[in-house]
């Protein structure tokens, strides 16, 4: 306890030191927990597109820019209106190797009077849909009804609200939970509402260029899942042979594209923390290096008095401890208030799928920060402590008397 | 009680005549009992300093041995020298030896904070006023005189009231007057039981002395 109030009398009596130790050890905290929340919610972002996207193969209009859209849609929920004649769906089925097929139709409303926001509306057939119903199962118990919606999170409206696209009505039947990519701010209906919508548009003299000119014979998309066991780049190959005006894509591809971005961007941060910790550690370094000059009489006091050199390290440990667990909450705190409010700034201007972690994690990422921060503190004092410990109070205290 | 000292030496390894090292302590022998004073005087540079904390369980002597009672203290771990000194030795060393970041007040106490137990608040009471500086008691250290400093130390050793008492001329930068309360103080201290040591020049202090010792290159006569 006597230590105790003599540690924090030596800490608040030197505010200059005790300061600079509190900022520097709350810059490396701030760089190790904001670096792992960002990577771990990039991580977590990449494999919820990879759930989210149950699919082996897309097959889309041959003259849609495929792969980039397709990777809009997922990760900027744009993916523009693009349509193919319906009996594609039935070629892809009789494709060999295909266990699965499911077509989806897609519009985009206006960011106009007509539309309460403008988003992706995406029209599934409740029927053999794989790809999003697992999904929307999560937050809606019953089959979604005709001239129901189911939107995802970050699209602004409520369930049981009324939500107008193309000055039709539909009721939010759920709202999904974050899936950190584009299909945040998309919407979800039948084909029925779909058809109904389409039609709309349609009669708000929006051309979607439709290659047929029957609505109810169109779809924009295909999921294809193929069979266990079979290798979808040859399936993916037949569907490109058999399937005309129609490109298939493997989802594979433009997942490893998302990964190998996302390793760019895990790298990049690696490389800003190491930036901070070299230079925090070599300020550090020399804030310890300054201190054993600038205490050694006091020590050297203490010694004199009856202090071993076990409890003196000992003190400068303690000291050191306390002071970086102040600077590693402050830079905790500090840090969650720089990345958590800005999740969606630092998703757009990454352009990559981000998922904030779970509560639990990110109370460990802090705990995590907090202990290397302490650790890295009472390790560069190490060196300091053990030298202040053999200061020799008999030639010390002579010096300049 | 007894502290003593046998055949202690110290060398200091630096170029001297033809040697490579110095020796500032001779292989000095001497005894401290308890109720006594003694005086230690002699020229500057002939190993005063270097003796006393050799028996004071500071310096390592080079050769010889250091008893208190029947504790050899150079053989004991820095751990148990070190709470021994603590509780049973009271060094009051040549130069200034304030802890910068606490009050005089707390200096005087810092003794007693480093192994736990009660503070003695009542005898620092009374060491402040005997020696003046109760109006000090909240002052830094850095505010104060070559002399105030002096007897903060002072006061320190008084109030932890040790067996041992080892003063490194400690009137050296006081008054006549505060030279005389410093030397009865400690004068009392050896009536009440103490080992008391005092380097000292001045030859007032001798009045007080019940053994003086003279020391000259090393050794003493
Ligand atoms: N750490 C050291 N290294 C080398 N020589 C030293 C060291 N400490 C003391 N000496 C030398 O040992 C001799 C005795 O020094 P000491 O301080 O014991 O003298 P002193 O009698 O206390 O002198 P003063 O009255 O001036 O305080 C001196 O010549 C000094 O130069
Ligand atoms: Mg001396």
């Amino acid at each position: 306890m006597k230590h105790f109030s003599l540690m924090i009398r030596n800490l608040s009596r030197r505010p200059g030191r005790t300061t600079s130790l509190i900022l520097l050890t709350a810059f490396l905290a701030i760089s190790v927990f904001c670096g792992t929340i960002v990577v771990s919610s990039l991580r977590r972002g990449l494999s919820s597109m990879e759930n989210r996207l149950g699919a082996d193969i897309i097959v889309v209009p041959a003259e849609a820019e495929s792969k980039v859209s397709m990777k809009n849609l997922l990760l900027q929920g744009t993916i523009g209106t693009f349509y193919m004649d319906a009996s594609a769906l039935e070629k892809v089925r009789e494709t060999e190797g295909v266990e699965k097929a499911s077509a989806q139709i897609f519009l985009s409303s206006m960011k106009a009077d007509c539309c309460s926001v403008k988003v992706q509306v995406i029209g599934f057939d409740p029927e053999n849909d794989f790809v999003v119903q697992p999904w929307i199962a999560e937050s809606l118990n019953h089959p979604l009804g005709d001239m129901e919606v189911v939107v995802g999170c970050r699209v602004e409206t409520d369930v049981g609200n009324s939500f107008r696209i193309y000055d039709k009505s539909c009721r939010v039947a759920a709202k999904l939970a974050s899936t950190g990519t584009g299909l945040d701010t998309a919407v979800y209906c039948n084909m029925n509402t779909i058809h109904v919508l389409l039609q709309a548009a349609e009669e708000k003299e929006i051309s979607h260029k439709i290659d047929s000119g029957n609505d109810s014979e169109v779809v924009s998309a295909v999921y294809v899942k193929v069979l266990p066991e079979t290798d979808p780049a040859l399936v993916n190959n037949r569907l490109n042979g058999h399937v005309r005006k129609a490109t298939a894509i493997r989802t594979a591809g433009m997942m490893t594209e998302v990964a190998d971005s996302l390793s760019g961007v895990s790298r990049t941060i690696a490389v800003l923390i190491c930036a901070v910790w070299i230079l925090a550690l070599i300020i550090l370094f020399i804030v310890f290096s300054m201190m054993v000059n600038e205490r050694r009489r006091e020590l050297a006091v203490y010694r004199l008095l009856g202090m071993s050199r076990k409890m003196m390290s000992g003190m400068i440990l303690k000291e050191t401890a306390l002071c970086s667990f102040t600077g590693a909450l402050c830079g905790t705190a500090l840090g969650a208030i720089l990345v958590f409010p800005f999740t969606a700034l630092i998703e757009t201007s990454l352009k990559l799928p981000y998922l904030t972690p779970d509560p639990g994690s990110i109370v460990f990422y802090a705990c995590f920060a907090i202990a290397v921060t302490i650790l890295v503190g009472c390790a560069a004092a190490a060196r300091t402590a053990f030298r202040l410990s053999r200061v020799d109070p008999g030639t010390t205290l002579r010096e300049g008397a | 009680m007894q502290l003593r000292a046998e055949n202690i030496s110290r060398r200091y390894f630096r170029k001297h005549g033809e040697a490579n090292f110095f020796e500032a302590v001779r292989s000095v022998s001497l005894t401290l009992e308890s109720g006594k004073l003694t005086v230690l005087n002699g020229k500057s540079g002939s190993g005063k300093t270097t003796l006393l904390n050799m028996i004071g369980g500071l310096l390592n002597p080079s050769e010889g041995k250091v008893f208190l009672d029947e504790t050899d203290l150079y053989a004991l771990e820095d751990k148990d020298l070190s709470r021994l000194r603590s509780k049973r030795i009271g060094v009051i060393p040549q130069g200034r030896s304030a802890v910068d970041t606490l009050s005089v007040y707390e200096n005087i106490l810092l003794p007693g904070m480093l192994y736990g137990g009660t503070l003695r608040t009542e005898e620092a009471e009374n060491w402040m006023t005997v020696l003046g500086i109760s109006d000090l008691r909240n002052a830094m250290p850095a505010e104060l005189s070559g002399g105030e400093l002096r007897r903060m130390a002072i006061a320190r050793t008084l109030t932890a009231s040790p067996e041992v008492i080892l003063a490194d001329e400690p009137t050296g930068d006081l008054d006549n007057e505060n030279t005389r309360t410093v030397l009865t103080a400690f004068q009392q201290a050896a009536k009440a039981g103490k080992a008391v040591l005092v380097v000292s020049h001045e030859t007032d202090a001798e009045a007080y002395a019940d053994q003086i010792l003279h020391m000259s290159h090393g050794t003493i006569e």
